[in-house]
Formats: structure tokens, sequence, C-alpha cells
């Protein structure tokens, strides 16, 4: 057990160094952050006493390695743009994106899972294959076009809710909550419903096949032999059983979620760590960018590590192999 | 504190926020730009936005009106006692926000860090040698020579608290290379109408009035809620379902929609900004057929590509009729603007053609044109536009269109053979700044904005004498002069000034000024 946890956190920092050094490759081709850092009239020696300064006339292993050793001590430097300390600026930003995709993740099992039992259990009524149809729709419309009719029809024609930013938010500690104010929860509705239409569609689809290929397997034919209700077959034995799979799918869904959170970030005016990014690359900000990065690269690993082990948790062939 | 007080603590302030926002309300103004500004120290950044917004909250010895025009601020009064040396007389009576008073103590401190060394706002205040304090309310600033704008340059020189700044140790700028935070960056204490209530960077930034506030207010707003809004069209949505009362910008073509829909309209003026071409006068092109010699250093050829450009189609179909066509390469507010000067010829394709083949280039030559696709307005397609026009003269431009850090790069890089800028003389407002950066000769700190490396020693000659010219009268005919030797020679395509769109709601009236940053202590909310 502890010689598979040691193996995969070996790989966990093998990856998370990877996705750092293509990172910093890759800013090379986004442009000098240094023209935009200084005003139009500075001379050509100030550009480049500047880009001295911040070290960007260093090769790229250089700086990858500069960064590297500062990242270990939790040191991800000062954002060009903005001034301030990067690490300081993701712990501020991550709540809002954190509550965000947990609500979109909600509302997409609240909406998914019913639909696709429905979709299961009637598999040849006229509203599952509108679900279908709906569904199909859910997946093939760009997120942002969603985000932007949301916003039409729920701010600007009906007047119900806002069209951007958080609302009033609430501090509690380092942590800055929507959840607890009424303006911060109906901020909230229209982003999360953007970011997790997608998954409601994904999580029906998955949930109907799923549980379709529970229903056919012998021991729900033997439940019902048995004389048991449909209720209890349907909801006591066949959904428990769908489920599982359901489960690993979004929490893996979870941090796909995160990553997606840009653009709905962006539609919505979030300020969370999506915005962010995007407003970095636009600068050029190299340290907010290589800090989002290397977290969003943490996230990812961590779900995976998390996944494995429940796995190992779960599934006693598994630690006979290892 | 436990979690569950903390809790309660939490929801007792949110509930009191409220409370107390529902009672300010009334004269409450709430606007979005489309970024948001990058910090509250304005000796870290000089993003015109930036700036605009933290003039609210700082000032400066002096400043512009509602016409651009210097009038005093801090300063009551100030004499040239020498041609380098400045004696300003300083407001009696003024107070920062914090309580503190205003002296001459606090221009001495804000001026050396505004030029300090590590600031990186230090060209904006060229020149200055030093600041001395004479008395409590009169301050002597020492120039490296005599500088007819420096009074300009000290409108976006703004004035932080001494005291205020010591305590919190930021009497020096952020300095990028110690990786620590200023103090500065995230709080401020100014002298201006309004002071900071809070801020959350991308999401609000909330101003309230400054009620000791030394000037007349000219305004009645009681509280100003800032937004960063990137979409557009989700700014504009904010508008129309009135969660805002003012943005900026409103995208060209959402402006008839804007004006169409009920409560809210669109403020148009022309913008300081001139789009312009800049060319390569380098001995080679990087991107054309052509492998020795570079065309473009020939002025006939220079000219057949302007005479070619048609501006009247360029403004009507993708300006949409609210650009202002320019011959010249300042906007007509800038001192050294012209009237009689700016007279763009229409385009005329037979006498570009013949210019070209009395060039030697009748069948037209390569070359690569650069643009930012997300910088200036409609810029991409525009320069589509302009491929189009010249390949009818036989000229075949090789369009690039990047993102404007790429953009940038690669032209001060010097790799552009034709370029496509903007240049709003700011914060100069003055025609010396087209002048020293982009006309110049490259060479210390001249030309920086000159990559293509042209150079005309009479502009250069004239440069000089502008530079130290005390006399407005004289000073101002020497610049028109040069920007007419610029324009014969066609030094840079002019094309337009781009226009400055602002949407406000019903009962909002503010004064809409073309450097594109909003005054709001001239708004009012009926």
């Amino acid at each position: 057990m502890i010689a598979f946890i040691l193996k995969r956190l070996i790989q966990s920092v093998i990856v998370m160094l990877a996705v750092a050094l293509i990172a910093f490759s890759m800013f090379r081709f986004i442009g000098d952050p240094v023209n935009s850092m200084l005003p139009e009239n500075a001379s050509a020696e100030d550009r480049q006493e500047l880009r001295e300064q911040l070290g960007l006339d260093q090769p790229v292993t250089v700086q990858f390695t500069r960064f590297v050793t500062g990242a270990v001590q939790g040191e991800f430097g000062i954002s060009y743009r903005n001034k301030r300390a990067v690490a300081e600026m993701i712990a501020e930003r991550l709540p809002a994106t954190l509550e965000l995709v947990l609500a979109a993740a909600v509302f997409a099992l609240l909406l998914g899972v019913p639909m696709g039992i429905y979709a299961a259990l009637h598999p040849k009524g006229v509203l599952s294959n509108m679900l279908n149809v709906i569904s199909l729709i859910g997946i093939s419309v760009p997120t942002f076009v969603t985000g932007i009719l949301l916003i039409l029809v729920f701010s600007v024609w009906l007047n119900w809710l806002p069209s951007f930013g958080r609302g009033e938010t609430v501090q509690i500690g380092w942590w800055r909550t929507g959840f607890l104010t009424v303006s911060g929860l109906k901020s909230l509705i229209l982003p999360a419903v953007m970011l997790g239409l997608f998954q409601v569609t994904l999580i029906m689809r998955l949930v109907r096949a799923e549980m379709m290929e529970v229903l056919r397997s012998d021991f729900v034919r033997f439940a019902r032999a048995r004389g048991l209700t449909n209720r209890a077959v349907n909801f006591g034995h066949a959904l428990g059983n769908t489920l599982m799979p359901v489960i690993t799918i979004v929490g893996l869904q979870l941090g796909a979620m995160i990553a997606f959170a840009i653009i709905t970030e962006t539609v919505f005016q979030w300020p969370g760590m999506g915005l962010l990014f995007i407003q970095a690359v636009s600068f050029g900000d190299i340290p907010v960018m290589s800090a989002y990065l290397v977290m969003v690269a943490l996230v990812f690993v961590a779900i995976n590590m998390i996944v494995d082990l429940l796995y190992f948790a779960i599934d006693p062939r598994l630690s006979v192999r290892a | 504190m436990t979690f569950t007080s903390r809790l309660k603590a939490g929801l007792a302030a949110g509930a009191l926020a409220a409370v107390l926002a529902g009672a300010a309300g009334a004269n409450t103004l709430r606007m979005a730009d489309s970024t948001d500004i990058a910090a509250m120290d304005p000796h870290s950044m000089t993003e015109s936005n930036t700036i605009g917004f933290l003039n609210h909250v700082y000032e400066g010895l002096v400043r512009y009106n509602q016409d651009l025009e210097v009038e005093p601020a801090l300063a009551t009064s100030w004499e040239f006692i020498e041609p380098t040396r400045i004696r300003f007389t300083l407001r009696e009576g003024v107070t920062f926000h914090n309580g503190n008073a205003f002296t001459a103590d606090d221009v001495v401190a804000s001026l050396e860090r505004a030029a300090h060394d590590s600031s990186p706002v230090k060209s904006n205040i060229p020149g200055m040698e030093s600041v001395e304090k004479v008395d409590d309310h009169t301050v002597d600033l020492v120039l490296a020579g005599p500088d007819p704008i420096v009074l300009n340059y000290l409108t976006n020189m703004l004035i932080l608290d001494r005291e205020w700044m010591e305590e919190h140790d930021a009497l020096l700028p952020a300095d990028m290379r110690s990786g620590r935070e200023n103090y500065a960056v995230a709080n401020s204490n100014g002298t201006g109408p309004f002071k900071l209530e809070s801020r959350q960077p991308d999401a609000r930034t909330v101003l309230t009035v400054h009620e000791g506030w030394w000037d007349e207010p000219q305004h009645n707003l009681t509280r100003i809620e800032f937004s960063p809004i990137s979409s557009d069209a989700t700014r504009i949505a904010a508008l129309l379902s009135g969660e805002l009362d003012f943005i900026t910008p409103a995208p060209l073509q959402d402006i008839d929609r804007i004006d169409r829909s009920d409560g809210a309209s669109v403020i148009i003026a022309p913008a300081l900004r001139t789009i312009m071409l800049g060319m390569n006068q380098k001995d080679t092109l990087h991107n054309s057929n052509l492998t020795d010699g570079n065309p473009l250093k020939e002025r006939r050829v220079r000219e057949a590509l302007w005479r070619a450009i048609d501006m009247e189609l360029i403004r009507k179909k993708i300006m949409r009729d609210m650009s202002r066509n320019a011959a010249l390469l300042v906007a007509p507010p800038v001192p050294g603007y012209d009237e009689s000067l700016d007279v763009l010829p229409p385009a005329d394709l037979s006498a570009a053609k013949a210019l070209l083949a009395e060039a030697g280039y009748a069948d037209g030559f390569e070359v690569g044109l650069d643009c930012p696709n997300d910088r200036y307005v409609n810029d991409e397609e525009i320069c589509q536009a302009i491929t189009a026009m010249w390949s009818r003269i036989g000229v075949k431009a090789k369009l690039t269109a990047q993102t404007k850090s790429k953009h940038f790069e690669k032209l001060l890089a010097g790799s552009s053979d034709i370029y496509m800028m903007g240049w709003a003389t700011l914060p100069m407002l003055d025609s010396y700044s087209v002048l020293s950066s982009l006309l110049h000769t490259p060479s210390d700190r001249m030309g920086a904005w000159n990559p293509g490396r042209y150079s005309n020693p009479d502009i250069d000659a004239l440069t000089s004498k502008v530079a130290v010219e005390l006399d407005p009268d004289k000073r101002t005919a020497m610049m028109s002069e040069a920007l007419k030797i610029a324009r014969d020679d066609v030094a840079i395509i002019p094309l337009h000034q781009q226009p400055l769109a602002w949407a406000v709601r019903d009962g909002v009236d503010l004064p809409i000024t073309a450097d594109n940053k909003p005054r709001l202590w001239y708004a009012k909310i009926n």
C-alpha cells in the first residue's frame, strides 16, 4: 500500500514538472510583457533594463529552474500587472471558482440523474425521446452561446437575475462566500446553469445507459421474480448499482469543470481563477499564468490520485497484484 | 473565534453592508469598464484606464479640465523662476482621506517616489532633476533642462501622503525584484473627490464621496461602484437590464441597439488616438519577393500606398460613419495640430499607380503588413480592407493580424515591414510626443516607437528645438511645421481618429472627453 502511494506520488511530481515545463516553453510565444508594463514613451533602454530585472533575458531553462525553486517554497512571485503576490491572488480567487463548480455539479446531478432514470425506465416514451433530443442540443451548442442566451432571457427580458459578478459576498476567514446572501445565491444561478448544462446531458446519458444495462442483469430479474415492487427493484437495487460509475465520472469531471470555468467566468465576469488566467494571458503576466497552470495540474493530479486510492480500497484484486 | 461565531459575525457584516448599500442607493453611479484597474498605486502602472480611475482618489499638482487644458489642482499657482526651476505654491487647507494635512513634504516624497529608479512610471516625468521643499506650502521642481510641457506630465503625477507611506513602508514604488507587495497597491489615501471604500479585484471597487474635498463639487454622487466586465455582450446586457448606469467602451456594432432600447443611450466623441501605418525604412524588407533594396524608402512608393487607401470607404463601411479621417498624425485637440494641413485628398488609384511606375515598381511588390486584432476599434477589418485596396495597385500585402502583446513585440523588435499602431500623445497631450517617439531618428531616449527607423534631419532638428522652446506660439508653429514635413514626406501613413463611445442610462449626465478618461466629478444623476 505504501509502495503504491509512493509510486503514485512520484508520478504526480513528474506530471507537475512536465506541465510547468511545457507552460514555460510556451510563454515565449505570448508576447513580451515588458511592453505592457511600461508607458508608451519608455525608451528601449528602460525596456531592456526591466527585462533584465525580471530575468526575462535569461534562457528558458534558467527561468524554469527559478520558478520551480520558488514554487516548492510556495513562492510564486509578484504579478506583472497587479503587482500583488500571486499565491495570495490565487487563494483569493479559488473560493469563487470552487463554489461555482460545486453549484454546477449539484445542479447537474439533481437534474441529470432523474432525467437519466426516467429515460431508462421509459425507453420508448415520448418524454424520453424529447429528453434525448434536448440533451443532444445541450451537448452541441457552445457554452458561451448558452450563457449569452441565459443573460438575454433572465437578465434583460425578465429582469430576474443579475447578469454579472458574484453579488454580495461574506468573508469567513480567508474564504469569501456567496452562499450566505440572497444576491450571492441569485448571482450563482445563471453561471452554474451554464457550466452545468453540458454535465447534465453527460450524466443523463450515462445514467440512462448504465441503468438500462443494470435492468437487464440477472439479479434484477431475480429481484422481480421474488415479487418485489417495481419501486423497490428500480430504486432499491438497480439505481444503487448504476450510480457507482456515475460518481466516478462526476468526480473526474470536477477537474474538467474547474478548467472549463474559464469560459463561464469570462461571460459572467465571475471573479474566479479562470478570469484571472484569461487576463494574465492577454497581458503576458507570466507569474500568474504559471501559477494557475500548476494549480490546475495539481487539482487533476490530486483527483486522479484520490480515485486511484479509492479503487485500491474498494477492489481487492488491485492489492493482490501490487 | 469559533466557526459559528465567525459565521454569525460575517452574516451580520453582510446584512449591514446590504442595509448601507440600500441607504446610499440614491446617488450611486454603477459603472463598468472592459478591464479592471491594475492596482490602486498610482506609481505602478500607466494604463490610461487605471490612471483615469485613480484620478478620482488621487490628485496631481495640476489637472486637465473638461476641455483638456491644464488647470490648478493641488498647486494654486506656479512660475518659472529660472528656465529649469519651477516654483509651485501649494493649496492650503487640503486634507488627505485619513485627515492628514497636505504639505510640501507630501509633494517631495511623491515625486521622488514616481521618479525613483525602480519606478515603472519614471519615463512619464523625464527630465526631473530634484524636488525641493521651500516651505510648508512652496515646492521647487528642478529640471535637467528647459521643459515646456512639464505641466502636462505633472497632471499624471499623483500625490500620496508621506506619513501614510512611511507608516506602511511604501515610500518606494512596488519593486518587482523583491517579490514583496507594496501596501499602496491595495490601499489608498489621496486628496481626491472620492475615497476607496472596498476593492475586490475583477469584481468590484467601491468609492464613496470625500466630504472634505477642497474643490466645489460639481457632481451629486455619493458613491461609485466600479465593476470590470470583459465580455462586450454581458456589459451591454447589464446596462440594458438596469444593473449599470454607465459603460465604457460601447462596441460600435451595438450602438444602434443601445440607442433603440428604452432607458439607455450612447455618447460618442472622436478620440485623441490617431491610427496610423508605420513603415520599415531599413535597407531590406522582411517579408517580400524583393531581396535587395526596400521600395518603402522611396517617397513616391509611400505616397502611392497612401493614395491607394480609400479612407472614405473605411469610414462608411467599417467604422459606421463614426471615425474621423486624418491627414496629420495628431488629433485636433492636440497642440501643434493645424487645420489647414489636415486635408486628405480622395483616394486615387491611377495617381497611385503612376507614382509606383515612376519609382520603378510598375508591377508592384510583396510586403508584410502587421496588425493587432484586439487593440484598436476594428483593427483587423481595417487591415483587411487596406490589403484589398493595395492589391488593386499591384502591391501584395501579406497580412498578419495577431493579439496585441505579440503584435507590439514584433513591432518593437523592428521585424515588421508595415505596421499598424495608434498614438494618443498621452500623457503629454502634445505633438512633441509624436515628434520625439515616432518620428525622431532612434537614438538614446528618442524614437522609442520608431522601429522602422525613419530618419529626417529636418524633423530631428525641429524636435530638438521644440523640446526646449518655452514660448508657446513659436513652439506650436515649429511642431506644425515638423508635422507638415512628416506629412509631405509620408513618414507615416495616418488613417483616422477612432471614435470613442460610452453608454449611459437615462438620467445620467457626464461629459465625454477625448482622452477616454471618465471624469465622474462632473457627473450628475437625476
